[in-house]
């Protein structure tokens, strides 16, 4: 802790005050709140959406502030949910100041948003951060002229030294207390006049329904900003027509359309004050760049990618392996103890055992791996790196109805489904994500390799195992496609910033990690605990007979014994166990004396593509909500039962 | 004065953005990341199999999809 934080304490207070972070993507505004906010943020989403923002209580000197993050955006005005969830929460929310956090070394960019920002009628302060960067550059610039002609208080800041924060946060509470508006800069005369006179027409009663000023509504509605002609056409249709005079009239004279006008208005008035507020100077040589030469190189940035993705793999498993081993000694040896606890072989100590089982599942198989897969990612974010892949992987990844940002989760199912599913995160377009989890839930997972190996691998040789994933390579390139062509495609296209790298903070990287693992925590858990619990009363009560019963004429499709039925519900719980309770279940390890090889290549074809385990199923909740999550358990479901089909009757025919 | 469109541009070569031809949701994007009409971008390179551009612009990279690229036509800057 630097002696400038320790002003910051965790208590209650006297006024509140809401601070809210905005800025565009990589300004580090996140620094910022992890610098105040420390473990106490709690993710929330907007309201009815699945866009989330971090928000926190601290104490500053006499005032209980509220700090809240919101997610990084380049304008209100874009089109997608991101942009379109925080324009409402900046529309409709309780904010007492807002504090933009711009990349100073793209200070002509960030402008044109703040700008934006400025039109909103909420306190602003502007946070120059990453100082270092534009001094890098060689650019230079004059604070107090830029906060003179934006007429709003500017405060620079090194956030990732940790620099400049207690002041930036006593400007914002000044600013909030003071309660002083920033000004609007006017634009065109001829622009101007049009809003001016869409103002005169708005009229009195307007302003009082939609709370805010008429002229950032006009303005809106020239810029054809969704959220307003919504509104409009809810409260005024009758405006409808004259506004559209407006727009025609602003278009006649540029020549253009009338969104493009306001955008180009605020473009130049930002490159305006951009020149006469800085002096660019010479810039240091960037060893960053020469970095991307060989990294986004067309034949060496795959090289690369490669070996990064081979050592991100390998430390999480590493790692994951060698802390899984002593973790489930320790809950078989909990679970032992609670069995004889509670009168060993009664029905509770049944249920409580398998309680513990399923919370030992939780944390001594997924943890381990899942704990230093976040990290990681949070590190390759951080560092810059993602974006690079995207734009390596986006080409090939488009044939397949992929993503580039889709090849990460992809790669990472092969080592559990869990980490590749949270790793959707990263993806925007809410299609492209559920497409990316579906297929990821299909990739084969280490507990279905252990099956695979286990069962093809060691009755049947290794071809068959090479054959199986292979097969399920082509699946789920034909799964992608065809799937992209029943979805819609919502996003025209790639465009996506490439950041300048940096070096990330182990303390940011830290709280990211937690707070994405507390997420998995409270969703998966209690399904493990539940799964696991009746998994125990099933065994207790013998009802296996029944459930074999009850699935024979699914295992009968597929030609399989029905006793493999209670197996497969083994397997939703855990994957693996599906095989280690086939052995129960016949009450031999030989199982070629009791399936033959067709059969166990249904089995193992029907296991690999069939129901993902609960805890991916957390994961999927989480991250893509009930509903998809339901279509792809149906899905994958209807797959597996389909392969499955075919490798009988394939096999019939051959063998 | 040659107008092409950006997925045609050659590597390290500058151009000026002339239009955007598409409708309001291809302009918002390309108008949100900060590329406006008379901007000058250069094209740092090319993604392989139809990848996405690397370009330039006010100090900013920006990887555009080849989708998007063939939509912004260009003319060449010297």
């Amino acid at each position: 802790m630097t002696s400038e934080e320790k002003n910051i304490q965790y208590d209650s207070g006297s006024d509140n005050i809401t601070i809210v972070l905005v800025g565009q993507p990589n300004c580090g505004k996140s620094t910022i709140f992890n610098e105040v906010a420390g473990y106490k943020s709690i993710a929330s989403n907007f309201p009815g959406a699945t866009v989330e923002y971090t928000h926190t209580r601290v104490r500053i000197g006499t005032c209980v502030c509220q700090i809240v993050d919101l997610p990084g955006i380049y304008s209100l005005t874009g089109n997608d949910d991101i942009s379109r969830d925080t324009q409402k929460y900046l529309l409709e929310e309780p904010i007492d100041v807002l504090i933009n956090v711009i990349d100073s070394s793209l200070l002509s960019r960030s402008l044109e948003f703040t700008l934006q920002l400025m039109e909103l009628d909420i306190p602003i302060v502007l946070n120059l951060n990453m100082i270092d960067e534009a001094e890098r550059k060689g650019i230079e610039i004059d604070v107090k002229k830029l906060s003179d002609h934006l007429g709003i208080p500017a405060v620079t800041t090194i956030a990732s030294k940790g620099k400049g924060i207690s002041q930036l946060l006593s400007q914002a509470l000044k600013t909030a207390r003071e309660k002083k508006l920033p000004s609007h800069i006017d634009g065109h005369k001829d622009v101007e006049s049009r809003i001016e006179e869409m103002m005169n027409i708005l009229g009195d009663t307007f302003e009082s329904e939609i709370r805010h000023s008429k002229h950032l509504v006009a303005t809106r509605l020239m810029e054809r900003n969704e959220y307003f002609e919504q509104k409009i056409k809810k409260h005024y249709p009758e405006l409808t027509e004259d506004i559209e005079k407006y727009r025609n009239e602003v278009e006649n004279i540029h020549g253009t359309t009338s969104d493009e006008v306001i955008n180009a208005e605020r473009h130049s008035l930002s490159m305006s004050i951009f020149e006469k507020v800085t002096r660019l100077g010479k810039s240091h040589i960037d060893w960053r760049d020469r970095i991307d030469n060989v990294l986004m190189h067309n034949f060496w940035g795959y090289v690369f990618l490669i070996i990064i993705l081979l050592v991100f793999f390998n430390i999480i498993f590493s790692f994951g392996g060698m802390i899984e081993k002593p973790l489930t000694a320790f809950f078989d040896t909990i679970a032992a103890s609670i069995y004889n606890f509670f009168d060993a072989g009664s029905l509770i100590s049944v249920i409580a055992k398998g309680a513990v089982q399923g919370i030992g599942g939780g944390i001594a198989i997924v943890l381990p791996y899942l704990f230093p897969f976040l990290i990681g990612l949070a590190f390759l974010e951080d560092i810059g790196y993602l974006p690079r892949v995207a734009f390596l992987m986006d080409g090939i990844m488009h044939k397949i109805g992929l993503h580039g940002k889709s090849v990460i989760p992809v790669v990472l199912g092969y080592g559990c489904n869990v980490p590749a599913v949270m790793a959707t995160k990263i993806i925007e377009s809410p299609r492209d994500r559920f497409i990316t989890a579906m297929i990821a839930t299909m990739v084969p997972c280490a507990a279905r390799m252990t099956i695979i190996m286990g069962l093809v691998g060691y009755y049947l040789g290794g071809t068959y195992v090479f054959v199986i994933y292979l097969l399920n390579f082509f699946i789920i390139g034909i799964t992608g496609t065809v799937m992209k062509r029943l979805l819609p495609e919502i996003t025209p296209g790639l465009m996506l910033e490439i950041p300048v790298y940096k070096v990330p903070r182990l303390r940011v990287l830290l709280m990211k990690t937690w707070l994405r693992l507390k997420d998995f925590i409270i969703i998966a858990w209690p399904l493990l605990i539940i799964g696991s619990a009746f998994l125990a009363l099933i065994e207790f009560f013998n009802i296996s007979q029944i459930i074999n019963n009850v699935l024979s004429p699914l295992t009968g499709l597929l030609g399989l014994p029905s006793k493999v039925g209670v197996t497969l519900i083994f397997g939703v719980l855990r994957k693996e166990l599906s095989m280690l309770m086939l052995i129960q279940a016949f009450g031999t390890s030989d199982l070629s004396s009791v399936m033959s090889a067709g059969q166990m290549l249904v089995f193992t074809i029907f296991v690999v593509f069939y129901i993902p385990c609960v805890a991916t199923i957390g994961a999927l909740w989480k991250q893509i909500k009930a509903q998809k999550t339901l279509i792809i358990i149906f899905l994958t479901i209807i797959i597996a039962f389909i392969l499955g089909v075919i490798t009988r009757g394939v096999t019939g025919i051959f063998w | 004065m040659q107008k092409i469109t950006l997925d045609q541009v050659q590597k390290n070569q500058s151009v000026i953005v002339e239009g955007v031809q598409g409708g309001f949701g291809v302009r918002n994007r390309i108008n949100t990341m900060g590329i406006h009409k008379g901007d000058i971008l250069k094209v740092k390179r090319s993604g392989i199999m139809r990848g996405p551009i690397l370009v330039n612009v006010h100090g900013m990279d920006v990887a555009v999809g080849r989708g998007m690229a063939r939509k912004i036509t260009v003319s060449i800057y010297n």
